[in-house]
């Protein structure tokens, strides 16, 4: 075995006294927030509808974002290529949502509102999302729900017929529209459905079992990608006027997370490598309620929706070590933790708040269950007070859910969760368009750095995922098309097929190296690392030490790992390592990210800097901005570009939800 | 515990198959099935074996990826479980397992455990849906719906379509599948101008498909992880006899 541990990188951050960067020109229209959308859609050009169908548009990805996206720009008459990894667009890991969907619809008359949504968004986010893109976020919330109706998408109704709202995490109005526990399923079948149709009116090709690998770009401008089909191994270019990266979030570069275990950041990371600026890598979200660990054989976690932070109590004895059953500790030797610390949330505090009181009571020595590692969620009240009937109605398939995975019943005894990673507020830079820095390259869902700030609020995923999907790219895509002639090329143009060969020399060599190492264990190890150093907490010394392993991980990797079977078939192995190697350079990006900012905000908490009482602790004077990494050609030295935010509408304040 | 697996391997659609006998030792009884294959997997990878190849994704029962016939069961068994959520507690020592993919000629194998459910798509290509664009749709709460009506479209729509209905019915028929998407729409009013016709296209594609006739022997409802009942098929029925009256 070789490895030559590299020395740590120097990350002296310089500080530009001038905040302008040309490159990142986040093209805000002028005017008042309210009105900057509008002014948007009336600025942009048009396309002639009759020369829609003359332009190609790739969109990689089916989840939420991607197939709203690609019905929509079919539907208004562009050319429309989609790929998935999985055998069916249906399949995307969107389906997995459970919660619901937020939408200032105000039908409970709560007094929510367009501007409140905008502000518990930016607040929850910790003040490090840009304003326009929020507000624009909620405004079209509205439309999406009036959408998915009409489509067919069954939402909770109550007896009178109109529609039920539940509440969510960060939020005091009841605004999230919801589907049973299985409303990113039912969100992403309308959409899915949609999608068909357009496949069906030939409008749409759809390319399932196909794994972009690199993206193409002639005379700067994105013009296709590079596509593995895995079931034969082909390796194949398309090209196109534009393209839409939909291929969600990176959270398992953690190895364990709760997205489904495809998930990968290879899209997006090779557009990176092509020139896409990649934003705030180290805000990540870690999810307070998810089943825990039980072994070392473990594949993935478990989430367990935030609605049952509605109606259940989160709880840890008193006493540290006491390891006597949960029914066994009378009331007056529990913590409950959120709503001692947190009397105006309560149990609904925001996930990176929740997360981190979690952590800390563990942290305690008051953890319950195996290890330590998890607290209670006690339905027990919720139960008298409402009866198991209708917490069955509530949450009868999660209750299932938990009781197949762990063997124990959640109607008698309280749940065991523990956080778990589980959303990416960080991902592609782009501008208010949507686009990157890559002309002709958008970015949707939660693959763009998205709106979500540091922290995101539970159902704003699905929100912002359709909202780009169904509202903003189909019109924002038109104005680059128009407005950019393209040169008449083929797929035999040089950059394509330097493009081509160079992934299957990765596949190539992925496959010659032939080692003692399987992918897994190089995967496992490499979240452990990312989970230690830059997980819940981050410091200095932990990051440092993190952007020592991570190198050596990666070099060792290409010495050790060792992947059967061949190139020309279905290898799910090959798959992996190929995701694994792309993983292995992202988390050194991440780290350098987490170190160089020093201060704490929603997600990244930084140690060094916490409030008295040990919240998160923002330097606005010297970290209002969004961090934006160019890939330099050497992954110890990315280029840092700065987009300053700036709060007009909302006041800047400590985050407090005391 | 220790398990002795019988694997259907066939390394392309066109190649032969057969089955593979292997030993796993040591199963913990709160792993999943999928994870007792991965343990198996990460061995035959280090003998120098090629691992078996199944589809999976959420392994958390709602995205439809996985499925494989455990010992003639499809899903395994367990009421109302996926292979991913099935776990091996409900096996003891000593256990000896086949495990196949899904067998239709509708669904044919890409490799060891893995088939092509294209069909599926196809099925709802040809009309499940609700014929609308983007924009200039009504104020959702424009049209009440009953909440009877909206629950029994969402227990129809809750489908993920893995497939484990056609795997289990002896013709191999797929009218669960369709009948969920069928009756999912044909509840609600937003589903209601396009009924006829789509129950006709539907049906038309399912039998282009070459998926078989349904003779109500129920295996596939016994077997559905999301426990869409039979009265989906009757639905079917009904709306199809009216389309074709019509
Ligand atoms: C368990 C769970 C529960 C959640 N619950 C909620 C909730 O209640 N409310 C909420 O708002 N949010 C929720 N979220 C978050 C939300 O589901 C996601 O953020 C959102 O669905 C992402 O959608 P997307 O379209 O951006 O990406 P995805 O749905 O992840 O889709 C990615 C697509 O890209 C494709 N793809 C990826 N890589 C490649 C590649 N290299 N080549 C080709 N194709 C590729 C995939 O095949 C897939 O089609 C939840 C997330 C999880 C994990
Ligand atoms: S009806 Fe049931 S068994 Fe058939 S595809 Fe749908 S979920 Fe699977
Ligand atoms: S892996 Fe998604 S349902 Fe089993």
């Amino acid at each position: 075995m070789t490895t030559d541990t590299k020395t740590a990188p120097s990350i002296e951050v310089r500080r530009p006294l001038e905040f302008t960067d040309a490159r990142l020109d986040a093209r805000i229209p002028g005017g008042p927030v309210e009105r900057k959308w509008e002014q948007r859609q009336f600025d942009v050009r048009l396309v002639n509808p009759t020369n829609k169908r003359r332009y190609t548009v790739i969109v990689v990805g089916s989840g939420l974002a991607g197939a709203s996206a690609s019905a929509t720009l079919a539907e208004l008459g562009y050319q429309v290529q989609t790929f998935c990894y999985q055998d069916s667009p249906r399949r995307a890991h969107s389906i997995a949502a459970q919660g619901g969907i937020n939408a200032a619809k105000n039908y409970r008359n709560d007094g929510d509102s367009v501007f409140r949504l905008f502000y518990d968004t930016i607040k929850g986010g910790d003040f490090r999302a840009r304003e326009a893109n929020v507000y624009r976020l909620a405004q079209v919330s509205t439309q999406i729900i009036d959408q998915c109706v009409a489509q067919g998408v069954p939402f909770a109704r109550e007896y009178g017929g109109l529609l039920d709202n539940r509440s969510f995490g960060g939020a005091q109005v009841s605004r999230t529209f919801y589907a049973r526990g299985q409303t990113g399923q039912q969100l992403l079948l309308g959409a899915y459905q949609a999608l068909s149709r357009q496949i069906e009116l030939g409008k749409v090709q759809m390319f399932p079992r196909s794994e972009m690998l690199d993206l193409v770009l002639v005379d700067g401008r994105a013009r296709g990608i590079v596509v593995r089909d895995m079931v034969t191994g082909t390796v194949r270019s398309y090209l196109a006027d534009a393209v839409v990266l939909a291929t969600g979030g990176y959270s398992n570069v953690f190895y364990l997370s709760t997205n489904a275990k495809g998930c990968n950041t290879s899209a997006i990371w090779r557009a990176h490598r092509r020139g896409a600026f990649f934003a705030n890598p180290c805000y990540t979200q870690i999810h307070p309620t998810c089943i825990p660990v039980s072994g070392d054989y473990q594949s993935k976690l478990t989430l367990m929706s935030e609605s049952l932070r509605n109606d259940g109590r989160v709880w840890v004895p008193l006493q540290a070590g006491d390891r006597r059953a949960p029914q066994a500790i009378p009331e007056h030797e529990r913590d409950y933790f959120l709503e001692r610390k947190y009397p105006s949330f309560g149990n609904l505090a925001p996930r990176d708040i929740s997360s981190r009181a979690a952590k800390e009571a563990c942290d305690a020595g008051r953890g319950v269950g195996p290890g330590g590692l998890g607290v209670y969620l006690d339905f027990a009240d919720a139960i008298k007070r409402l009866s198991v009937p209708v917490i069955r109605e509530r949450y009868g398939n999660l209750f299932d859910m938990y009781e197949r995975i762990t063997g124990e019943d959640p109607y008698s005894q309280p749940m065991r969760i523990y956080p778990a990673v589980h959303y990416t507020m960080g991902g592609l830079w782009v501008d208010y368009n949507l686009m990157s820095t890559i002309p002709g390259l958008f970015v949707v869902g939660e693959a763009n750095f998205s709106d979500h700030g540091a922290n995101r609020l539970g159902a704003s995923a699905l929100m912002q995922g359709l909202a780009d999907g169904y509202f903003i790219l189909p019109y924002t895509i038109g104005d680059y098309l128009v407005s950019n002639p393209l040169a008449r090329i083929t797929t035999d143009h040089a950059a394509f097929r330097e493009a081509e060969a160079g992934v299957n020399q990765q596949v190539a060599r992925l496959l010659a190296v032939g080692g003692d190492r399987t992918v897994d264990s190089f995967h496992r190890e490499l979240g452990k690392i990312v989970w230690d150093d830059c997980g819940m907490a981050r410091n200095d010394a932990g990051l440092r030490r993190a952007l020592q392993r991570i190198p050596a991980l990666r070099d060792e990797f290409w010495h050790r790992v060792r992947v059967p079977g061949s190139g020309a078939s279905l290898n799910q192995e090959l798959e992996k390592a190929g995701r694994v190697a792309d993983f292995l350079e992202l988390a050194e990006l991440m780290c350098i990210d987490a170190l160089h900012r020093t201060e704490s905000c929603g997600g990244h908490f930084r140690e060094e800097s916490q409030t008295d009482d040990g919240e998160a602790k923002r330097d606005d004077a010297n970290f209002s901005y969004v961090a934006a990494w160019e890939y330099s050609g050497d992954l110890d030295a990315p280029n840092l570009h700065r987009e300053p935010l700036h709060f007009d509408s909302v006041k800047l304040q400590q985050r407090s939800y005391k | 515990m220790n398990l002795t697996l019988q694997v259907w391997r066939q390394p392309a659609s066109a190649a032969n198959g057969r089955f593979v006998t292997y030993q796993v030792r040591d199963v913990s009884p709160d792993m999943s099935f999928l994870e007792m294959l991965d343990v198996l997997n990460q061995q035959l990878i280090l003998a120098g074996d090629e691992p078996i190849a199944f589809d999976h994704d959420c392994r958390e029962g709602i995205c439809g990826s996985c499925g494989m016939v455990i010992d003639g069961i499809a899903h395994g068994g367990q009421r109302a479980t996926t292979a991913c959520q099935l776990h091996m507690r409900h096996f003891k020592d000593g256990d000896q397992l086949t495990l196949e993919p899904w067998r239709a000629s509708a669904f044919p194998i890409v490799k060891d455990l893995v088939v092509d459910r294209g069909a599926f798509d196809r099925i709802i290509q040809a009309g499940g849906y609700v014929s609308v664009s983007t924009g200039g749709v009504p104020d959702a709460n424009a049209i009440p719906v009953p909440k009877e009506s909206a629950d029994r479209a969402m227990d129809a729509a809750a489908c993920i379509g893995c497939g484990a209905c056609v795997a289990a019915c002896p013709n191999a028929s797929a009218m669960l599948f369709t009948g969920a998407k069928v009756a999912h729409l044909g509840v609600l009013p937003q589903g209601q101008v396009e009924r006829s016709r789509r129950v006709l296209a539907m049906v038309a594609q399912m039998d282009e498909e070459g998926f078989g006739g349904c003779t109500n022997i129920g295996e596939c409802a016994a077997v559905c992880p999301k426990e869409i009942k039979l009265d989906v098929i009757a639905q079917l029925n009904r709306d199809l006899l009216r389309a074709s009256l019509r």
